[in-house]
């Protein structure tokens, strides 16, 4: 047996969730085609940590790359988790929000452009508080407005995972790759804990978080499309095969009468099973039985 | 502030509408009604709290799976139905908002409240999209995913003035824990920092408001002051027919000017670049 057969194929992957947002999004793009719009250069930081004694960044920990994918017209929209949780502020936001409207823009004038959003955050930025709520209202109808010209993809792929408000956009997209290390909900368990008890969710069962929050239950109940290693190759894949597929016939969050009769059809008198919920769910066009 | 959430709500649905009853069908803690304002049948919705839910963690007010998808069932219905009308003649969609917050429970999560709360607010901003008038009363508290579920997409968003107005995206206390600062320091900041402020005229700074309503006890309104806010509303209606269709008037507003300098400097300065190749 000659070494290299010895080496695993995931030793020598480049893995995505090592890189930072910047290159994560350069990496989605086809070679030499990409430019970063209003970069750190731009310095428009957030006008609100500083007096709260916080350092800002000066491009707040909101990167966007404009490009081709697949030889499509794409941006791509990265929160940085390693900033301030990657959290809404004001600025950060309205950098999501005017890439998407710009988008539609140019989709409407003939020029459909996919956004790509990646979504490493835990929410709204509480030292800007309002503003960034305002900024998720703001980025949920820029997104709904592109949506019927370009697709909407996000990527949830690192452990800081998407929650808050911006996972309401991850629920809105109209593809969502996941990794298995990445999460997606509304609360975090340790939120979920607090105001609740430790009966109702103890956010130090690891096991229960992934179980729960974890890609590939997502994936697997069917609210969430493509399930991906952390392989920048791979996920790059994903998000051209997403781009090439288009517009849905019809977005999930647009199946109003579907997912409430599903709800209507759960047993709540205890928790969910997650296994039998999964089963249930699993076929898209599924009824309730 | 420590009135119970949920009762300013019925109240408000209740004296705009003439009943606080649910519908056959619909959990008990969403109201969803058609009234008159100013000769335009229009659409009311309401959460309120219901003790019963057979999801413990949305009995006192919060928002939760059922209470998301009954109010996009109401909101699709109307855009179904008024489809083929020309924009003047859209339903007004009408919110009353009084909500504790989203549903913080197992069970949600499990079963993908994030997505729940998406359809919802799906709904509401196609509504706005189809050229409805969406329009928000906050009538009590609106805090964070509750607000995103229920009302904030709305073209035109009507707060009363008084202290048991509480717009935000975070209660006080676990604000105070995750950002490692005591609540009066909270407090005091909320002052200096009008993002950060609990106070309903603060958060008018912020531009996103059509309008600051009074009424001296919300719970308990008088006639006046009723047909005051039906006024308000109207306006709001007329308003959002002959503005665009997007939230562009929340950053575009004389307040916004001032207070958010970040969000424009963004807008104008992506635009040049994007369009500079």
């Amino acid at each position: 047996m000659n070494a290299p057969t010895l080496i695993p194929d995931f030793v020598n992957r480049k893995s995505f969730i090592e890189l930072d947002a910047r290159a994560r999004a350069q990496s989605l793009f086809d070679e030499s085609t990409s430019k970063e719009l209003v970069g750190p250069f731009d310095r428009i930081e957030s006008p609100w940590l500083a007096k709260q004694g916080i350092a800002p960044q000066s491009d707040d920990g909101c990167i966007v790359i404009k490009g081709k994918i697949g030889g499509l017209s794409a941006v791509a929209i990265a929160f940085e988790g390693a900033f301030q949780g990657g959290s809404v502020g004001e600025v950060s936001g309205a950098k999501m929000t005017a890439a998407l409207d710009l988008a539609t823009e140019d989709s409407e004038a003939g020029k459909p452009t996919a956004a790509i959003l990646l979504l490493e955050t835990g929410g709204v930025r509480l030292q800007e508080a309002n503003l960034g709520l305002a900024a998720v209202a703001e980025i949920i109808s820029s997104a709904l407005a592109l949506r019927p010209h370009a697709p909407v993809i996000t990527i949830v792929a690192g452990t800081v995972g998407c929650f808050g408000g911006m996972s309401l956009v991850a629920g809105l997209s109209s593809y969502t790759i996941m990794t298995r290390e990445a999460r997606l909900g509304l609360n975090g368990p340790e939120v979920i804990e607090q105001e609740s008890g430790i009966d109702e969710f103890d956010a130090s069962d690891r096991a229960l978080i992934w179980a729960i929050h974890g890609g590939e239950q997502r994936v697997g109940m069917g609210l969430a499309d493509v399930l991906v290693e952390d392989d920048a190759g791979k996920i790059a894949a994903a998000v051209r095969d997403c781009v090439h597929k288009g517009v849905p016939e019809k977005h999930r969050s647009e199946q109003v009468e579907l997912y409430r009769a599903r709800i209507a059809a759960l047993d709540t008198s205890s928790q969910i099973d997650l296994a039998t919920l999964r089963r249930q769910w699993a076929d898209p066009q599924g009824g309730v039985r | 502030m420590n009135e119970q959430i949920g009762l300013r709500g019925r109240a408000w649905f209740k004296a705009l509408t003439g009943s606080d009853t649910p519908n056959g069908g619909d959990p008990n803690s969403v109201l969803a009604t058609t009234a008159t304002i100013e000769n335009q049948q229009s659409l009311f919705l309401c959460v309120v709290p219901d003790k019963s839910s057979r999801f413990p963690c949305v009995r006192d007010g919060q928002v939760g799976l059922e209470e998301a998808f009954t109010l996009a069932t109401h909101v699709r219905t109307a855009i179904a139905e008024d489809r083929d009308k020309p924009r003047e003649a859209k339903r007004p969609i009408i919110a009353i908002v009084d909500v504790k917050s989203q549903a913080y429970g197992r069970r949600e999560e499990t079963a993908g409240i994030f997505f729940a709360a998406a359809v919802a607010a799906d709904a509401y901003a196609s509504a706005r999209m189809a050229g409805h008038p969406v329009i928000s009363l906050i009538a009590g508290q609106a805090f964070s995913g509750g607000f995103l579920t229920h009302g904030y997409q709305a073209n035109r968003i009507l707060a009363f003035d008084d202290a048991g107005i509480v717009i935000h995206a975070m209660h006080k206390d676990a604000a105070a824990r995750i950002t490692r600062r005591p609540v009066a320091e909270l407090e005091k900041l909320g002052h200096e920092i009008a993002p950060m402020s609990y106070d309903v005229r603060d958060y008018a700074k912020l531009g996103l408001l059509f309008k600051l309503l009074h009424a001296d006890d919300p719970q308990h309104p008088t006639s006046n002051e009723v047909a005051e806010v039906r006024n308000s509303i109207q306006q709001a209606i007329a308003d959002s027919r002959k503005g665009k269709l997007d939230l562009s008037n929340r950053w575009e507003s004389d307040a916004a000017i001032t207070m958010r300098k970040g969000t424009l400097a963004v807008r104008a300065a992506l635009e040049a670049q994007w369009f500079n190749e």
